[in-house]
């Protein structure tokens, strides 16, 4: 077991862990930040994507181990006083989302990419997303809410 | 996953030395391999010693005709690295392109070329820019490091500390991703180099390799025209579901002609 402590949501944490714990689990099952979701565990749908020191990574292929000391941002640290992120504000304006069930992932990603890119077109956004799966068939409308969500962030 | 000792390197010596006391410890870098592999309990390492944060395997820089990188960089960091678009843009377009955004903020370079995935596409960079490996023992030639499917020369305990690719007149990179993962269905690398045109082929086959025949094409003429009438060989290819053997030859072919077509 090692003891690690990270930022999560602006919180210090700390939890002890087996080395082969996945930061997926450690969110959830440690620290009941259960916003973040395990969809295929394979490494493939990006459900599980939080940000790790600003950048968009997918938690069931890390370890929680590795994020030591690191700054974490999950979907419940996205709203800031009550306010929604754009990119949350967006999601729901467009109603981009069935069942939900990949929605943490793709409103994490969609934080990211507007972030690196305020202005993205189509393209951009569709090969920004590639890491995200909905099986809801949903993509029309999320492509919408990114689009959305970078004209709520200017 | 079977359970592992974890253990962080501070410095190269530290992680060197680790790793040559113990056969079954394995190094990790980004993970993006070696993580869902023990996810799928396909591995059993007794120790992952973490080689990312040691300061000899970062940095990028263009020194003596070569653009130098450092093993432990991102993907999304030579993607988006102002001395890699200015030197070898090439390459910058080609790691902008493995996987996915996430994938990106975490797998590096080293990892890829260590583990030599027969569909990934930094494999086809080193091999068509004739890249020198260096390891903590010795420089290795891209010739004389890719050893066919997930094999290199590198040996027990040696790990990649840099990559120096030498910096070509002009380069280009196309590639069929697989629609799923993103690796390269058939991915092609074509290189104006000072010894000549060089042409490396990923994914297409069980490791990379030069297509000679369109090396010779493209250098009476640099065009999308001259490989029309090239087949290339489907013996050795992949085949799978994915596709056949003679449908990755096609598109390795097609792959070749956009890449000349963007150095024409």
């Amino acid at each position: 077991m090692t003891t690690i402590k990270m930022t999560v949501n602006g919180k210090s944490c700390s939890g002890e862990v087996e080395d082969r714990v996945l930061l997926a689990n450690f969110l959830r099952d440690n620290l009941n930040l259960t916003g973040t979701h395990v969809g295929c565990d394979t490494s493939q749908c990006g459900a599980c994507t939080v940000h790790v020191d600003g950048r968009a990574i997918k938690s069931c292929t890390m370890l929680a181990v590795q994020a030591d000391g690191a700054d974490v941002v999950t979907i419940e640290g996205l709203a800031k006083n009550g306010k929604l992120h754009p990119a949350q504000q967006a999601f729901t304006e467009c109603h981009a989302l069935q069942c939900g069930f990949c929605t943490p992932g793709m409103i994490m990603t969609t934080a990211a990419l507007i972030k690196d890119n305020p202005k993205p077109s189509d393209d951009e956004i569709v090969h920004g997303l590639e890491g995200n799966l909905c099986r809801c068939t949903g993509y029309l409308n999320i492509v919408k809410a990114v689009k959305r969500a970078a004209e709520l962030s200017k | 996953m079977f359970a592992f000792q974890y253990r962080k390197a501070k410095t190269l010596k530290d992680a060197v030395e680790i790793l040559a006391k113990d056969d079954e410890a394995k190094p990790l870098s980004g993970g993006m391999t070696l993580i869902p592999t023990l996810k799928a309990r396909l591995a059993n390492p007794t120790q992952l010693i973490d080689i990312n944060g040691i300061s000899e395997l970062s940095g990028i820089e263009v020194k003596d005709g070569a653009l130098i990188i450092g093993a432990a960089t991102k993907h999304h960091e030579v993607a988006t690295s102002k001395v890699v678009r200015d030197a070898l843009p090439a390459l910058a377009d080609l790691a902008s392109h493995i996987g996915d955004p996430q994938v990106r903020n975490r797998g590096t370079l080293g990892g890829s070329v260590a583990n030599n995935d027969p569909a990934a596409d930094y494999p086809s960079a080193v091999l068509g820019l004739n890249a020198k490996i260096i390891t903590n023992k010795r420089e290795i030639a891209a010739e004389d490091f890719f050893l066919g499917m997930f094999a290199t020369a590198l040996e027990p305990g040696e790990l990649i500390v840099r990559i120096a690719f030498p910096l070509p007149k002009k380069a280009a990179y196309a590639k069929f991703p697989h629609p799923a993962s993103g690796y390269a269905m058939a991915g092609v690398f074509i290189a104006q180099t000072a010894s000549g045109i060089r042409v490396a082929v990923t994914g297409a086959g069980p490791g990379v390799f030069r297509w000679t025949e369109a090396e010779q094409a493209l250098t009476k003429s640099m065009s999308a025209a001259a490989l029309e009438k090239l087949t290339l060989a489907a013996d050795d290819l992949n085949e799978d579901i994915h596709g056949t053997r003679e449908y990755r030859a096609q598109l390795a072919k097609v792959m070749a002609t956009r890449a000349a077509a963007a150095l024409a």
